[in-house]
């Protein structure tokens, strides 16, 4: 049975589509509103876009882009990036955006998650924990616009964002992004155990096994970035997505 | 007169609605109180959230009696979505407001028959089994996708009035009918080709 979503997760920084490595070096991948429409066309599960400048240059949401994208999308669509309060999701939604991802307004005020939850519904709030592993390995969370993830408990922001309504967890494994070398499964696992809502993991994916994977772990959609828009060792840009059927099939296989 | 008359209370992503319908050619407009149901062809009630939020956003707007007068007339096709189709139903375990009533169906939590592996809600998507010959879900071997966001699900007294079921760890009513009166526990306006097929369907209902 075929019940965990495959969401490609595209990233816009200069008003363009790129695509990071270990949430640095974004190469330019094209025009957002060409590739939303053909991962539209390719009828994918749902999509995620997050606007990697928005916090760190302190600006809000990029509304008229959200608009455009909306437009597009005739599957669910995950808007993130520069949402500071409770307007900006109320207009974000306005717009046709399903679910709003926040991450850095949740370090600062995880009251904010409340706030979205009570209004829009749980599901439509994606709270996003980036997690990084110092040089002992040990997991710490990260935040990339700059806002002090405090005593780096990645475990505890999880478990403060399901109490504070997140529909879903973003597990994001910053070690991992970009570089299609495999799924930190340990990490997938133990936020999967502490989750209690569905946990979208993300970073390192790089063939239809590491998705089985990150699904078998615990995770309850899988987000993929590099391996849906780059193809080979040099990264050259293609846009794909897998048909259905290999879904389907990859689901169905036994362990 | 537009075909598609989209009921806006505050409660659910009604420009996706809209657009969808629009994908399929037909003309829907957006309606902010509940002077401009007389005469509308075809009432779509789209709702994420709460139950007794949803009826709370109902009553505040003034909407329960003409919408109670447009579902006992029978002439109007009326489509529910997600909480909308929730709010079609008597009563929900998630709050304690008297739905619409409409359909004899009280509404519960998801049971996911043990598999700990399902998180609650519902969230992905369901392949989803027309019940009975309808108007909305063709019967035959195509398999139809939908996508879905729910904790709770409806319950019918009366097994006539399922229209759809899908699974979740175990099978639940994901879809209801009753006369004129519709309700889909998915997003027909997220869920690419067959959302549009439901679309076009509805569209073509007589009124």
């Amino acid at each position: 049975m075929l019940s965990h979503r495959v969401i490609p997760c595209l990233l816009l920084s200069g008003g363009g589509l790129v695509k990071t490595l270990k949430f640095a070096n974004p190469k330019y991948v094209g025009d957002p509103i060409n590739a939303v429409r053909i991962f539209n066309e390719k009828e994918v599960d749902e999509l995620m876009v997050l606007d990697i400048d928005a916090s760190k240059e302190g600006r809000g949401p990029d509304f008229a882009m959200a608009e455009e994208l909306a437009d597009e999308c005739f599957m669910p669509l995950c808007y993130g990036g520069g949402i500071r309060n409770a307007e900006d999701a109320r207009t974000l939604f306005s717009l046709g955006v399903e679910k709003v991802c926040i991450q850095s307004a949740a370090l600062r005020n995880p009251g904010l998650v409340r706030e979205i939850a009570d209004r829009a519904g749980e599901q439509a709030v994606m709270v996003s924990v980036d997690v990084k592993r110092n040089w002992l390995g040990k997991p710490k969370l990260f935040n990339a616009a700059g806002v002090d993830p405090g005593q780096g408990d990645w475990q505890g922001a999880i478990r403060r964002a399901v109490e504070m309504g997140a529909g879903e967890i973003l597990l994001n494994a910053v070690d991992k992004d970009g570089t299609r070398s495999g799924p930190d499964l340990d990490l997938v696992r133990e936020a999967s155990a502490i989750a209690g809502v569905p946990l979208v993991a993300t970073g390192g994916i790089g063939s239809l096994a590491d998705i089985r994977a990150a699904t078998d772990a615990g995770a309850s959609a899988v987000a993929v970035g590099a391996f849906f828009v780059f193809q080979g060792p040099h990264r050259a840009v293609l846009i794909t997505y897998p048909r259905y059927e290999e879904l389907r099939e990859l689901w169905s296989r036994t362990e | 007169m537009t075909d598609i008359t989209i009921i806006d209370c505050g409660i659910g992503n009604i420009n996706s609605v809209k657009r969808m319908f629009e994908a399929v050619e037909g003309e829907a407009e957006i309606l902010k109180g509940p002077s401009g149901l007389d005469g509308a062809k075809r009432v779509v009630l789209p709702g994420v959230g709460a139950f007794d939020a949803g009826m709370d956003a109902l009553a505040e707007g003034g909407w329960i009696e003409p919408l109670n007068r447009l579902a006992a007339d029978g002439g109007t096709p009326i489509l529910g979505i997600c909480l909308g189709m929730q709010l079609l139903c008597r009563r929900s375990e998630e709050g304690v407001k008297p739905g619409l009533g409409w359909i004899g169906a009280d509404v519960i939590r998801i049971d996911t028959g043990g598999d700990v592996r399902l998180k609650v809600p519902h969230m992905g998507w369901s392949v989803t089994r027309p019940a009975r010959a309808n108007p909305l879900l063709p019967e035959g071997d195509e398999e139809q996708r939908f996508y879905y966001v729910h904790k709770y699900r409806a319950v019918c007294d009366d097994p006539a009035d399922v229209l759809a079921t899908a699974t979740y760890g175990l099978d639940f009513t994901s879809a209801v009918s009753r006369g004129t009166v519709y309700g889909v526990q998915f997003h027909p306006e997220k869920s690419h080709k067959f959302g549009k097929a439901l679309m076009r369907r509805f569209l073509e209902l007589p009124c």
